[in-house]
């Protein structure tokens, strides 16, 4: 009977003559061609069906009343989120202040804003005349000093901008508390004893860390609220949508440019993906070379392939 | 403004940290039950006894992280946590605490390193932002210290790519490089390997030789035994026993000393 040998290099030059047969997977092969299959069908019926109107999607894409639209969209988004992001910040603040006058009304406003679906306060904000019919500040000694009617100040735009900001800033306050409080206790700890001031700690130490735990579910946010801007166009709002549905409103091709406004949100959105990434990687430098997420084409190869490279040395 | 209370409590100049009748309490539970412990400036007191003997509480007073309820804790001569004006003692704001807890070290059992600095920016972020030191300064001296915890090489490493023993060296580091009075340590190598135990205590024993004023709970004997001043025997909150490191251990007097320094021996 043949032992193997106990010498160590000789058993790894025995290991090295044989070839490893690698393992056949014919059922992933199976499923893999019928997805490709009406994957195929499906691509088919998108090109030859005439009702999608190809040739008029492609003569609206650039149209400067969409680009237009699509500009406001993204205007909207991004002062949407800062301000979200401001009032989300005092809010978090406030809902961990020890404090109980502080962190109720914080709660209370998580709870009001999040509770309530966004086009409900879109459409209350913008018919806040209906209750306030005038906005004035009044002064003990001083009096009026001025006033303005509602109507004129809340305009569709600024509408928009109140009520999205104020229900994505409780979304924005609960992504900053749960960043805040994933920071270990001894970070703040550490920080005091080194003399900081709880500014400086914060700004320096606290903030820093969070940002790991606050960016990804703030990028999810920030894609979410790019769709959600969509519904500023029941308040007459020129966004993306609105300006699509003016265009059809008059030539009836309703479903081009409704293709032409959908290229557009997934473009934006896939533009805002590639920057959450950077984002990310930005804030976790500690640990770079750790989990490179794989990008362009690596990532295209890895559909390609059927199993998994394996890793590590052999 | 310094303000030193040696005279008024009749403290000798030469106590670094002085605590009478400290006591402590969590609700209804009350942790400290009345310390009496004086640090000398420029002595090593190391503090033992099981856990829960409010020891790192103890330490933790020392620096205003926890608040004591009543007695006297003086770190060179004057309160950390608040103002003596009118026989009241007025508490102070967060960032004139901040301004006294500059000049008192620690160093945590886990290290508590700032993971998204590098080791360098991990030891010059306070001098500059707190001291006010010039960044060429800061760095200067941050390498300097960082030779004489054996690291040099490690100053644009990031945290969690040294070892335990490393860590806490640079975390022992990060303290120095704020020009500390007194360093205290709690429980600096109960979270590390066995292996990597014996590097951080060099470290420390280096500190003992040069002069630094050092409270250090632990569980090392040997190291108390060697390096101590004087040794502190803590349990059920108070004070069980001190004196002399080598006298205390070679022959303890309280039955609950003798019982604790056979289970740790």
């Amino acid at each position: 009977m043949n032992v193997l040998p106990l010498k160590d290099d000789s058993v790894a030059a025995k290991r090295a003559q044989f070839t490893v047969v690698p393992l056949r997977h014919p059922w992933r092969w199976a499923a893999a061609a019928i997805v490709a299959i009406l994957l195929l069908l499906l691509l088919q019926a998108v090109v030859s069906n005439p009702n999608l109107q190809w040739p008029v999607v492609a003569s609206y894409i650039l149209n400067p009343i969409i680009l237009r639209g699509l500009w406001v969209t993204v205007g909207l988004t991004l002062v949407i989120m800062f301000f979200a992001s401001v009032i989300g910040m005092i809010v978090a603040l406030m809902m961990l202040s020890p404090s109980k006058m502080l962190s109720l009304p914080a709660a209370g406003f998580i709870w009001w804003f999040r509770g309530t679906p966004a086009l409900v306060q879109l459409i209350l904000w913008y018919n806040l005349s209906l209750i306030f019919k005038d906005i004035t500040l009044w002064l003990p000694g001083l009096g009026t000093v001025f006033s303005v009617p509602t109507n004129t100040v809340m305009t569709p735009l600024v509408a928009a901008v109140v009520a999205l900001s104020l229900h994505e800033a409780g979304y924005m306050a609960e992504i900053i508390r749960n960043g805040l409080k994933s920071v270990n206790r001894g970070q703040t700890e550490a920080a005091l004893c080194l003399g900081m001031k709880p500014s400086l700690l914060l700004r320096r130490i606290v903030i820093p860390q969070a940002m790991r735990v606050i960016i990804p579910p703030t990028g999810n946010e920030t894609i979410n609220l790019l769709k959600t801007t969509s519904l500023v166009s029941i308040i007459a709002v020129g966004d993306l949508l609105y300006s699509a549905q003016a265009i059809y409103a008059r030539t009836f091709e309703t479903i081009p440019l409704l293709l032409v406004a959908t290229f557009w949100y997934l473009v934006v959105v896939s533009i805002m993906t590639v920057g959450q990434g950077y984002l990310e990687r930005h804030y976790s430098r500690d640990e770079a070379g750790h989990d490179p997420a794989p990008g362009g084409f690596s990532r295209l190869g890895s559909i390609l392939m059927m199993r998994e490279k394996w890793r590590g040395a052999q | 403004m310094k303000t030193n209370h040696f005279e008024r409590f009749a403290i000798s100049p030469s106590v670094m940290i002085h605590a009478s009748d400290v006591r402590k309490s969590y609700g209804s539970l009350e942790v400290l039950k009345g310390v009496n412990i004086s640090v000398p400036n420029g002595s090593v007191a190391c503090i033992i006894g099981p856990s829960g003997s409010g020891k790192s509480t103890f330490l933790r007073c020392i620096n205003h992280l926890e608040e004591i309820n009543s007695g006297l804790l003086l770190v060179d001569g004057d309160f950390v946590g608040y103002r003596l004006k009118d026989d009241k003692l007025h508490e102070l704001r967060a960032s004139q605490i901040c301004a006294r807890r500059a000049e008192i070290g620690m160093v945590f059992q886990h290290f508590n390193l700032f993971p998204h600095m590098t080791v360098l920016e991990n030891l010059i972020e306070a001098p500059i932002k707190v001291r006010g030191e010039h960044r060429a300064e800061a760095r200067l001296h941050a390498l300097e210290l960082l030779r004489r915890v054996g690291l040099a090489e490690k100053a644009t490493a990031f945290p969690r790519q040294l070892s335990g023993g490393q860590q806490q060296r640079v975390a022992i580091a990060r303290a120095l490089a704020m020009r500390p009075k007194v360093l205290l340590f709690d429980e600096p190598t109960s979270a590390l390997d066995p292996e990597l135990v014996g590097e951080v205590l060099s470290v420390m024993k280096d500190l003992a030789r040069d002069g630094m004023t050092m409270v250090v709970v632990t569980h090392e004997i040997g190291f108390a035994r060697e390096v101590a001043d004087q040794l502190i025997f803590m349990d059920g909150g108070t004070v069980m026993e001190q004196g002399d490191p080598r006298e205390m251990i070679a022959n303890p007097q309280s039955p609950r000393t003798r019982e604790f320094l056979a289970k740790v021996l």
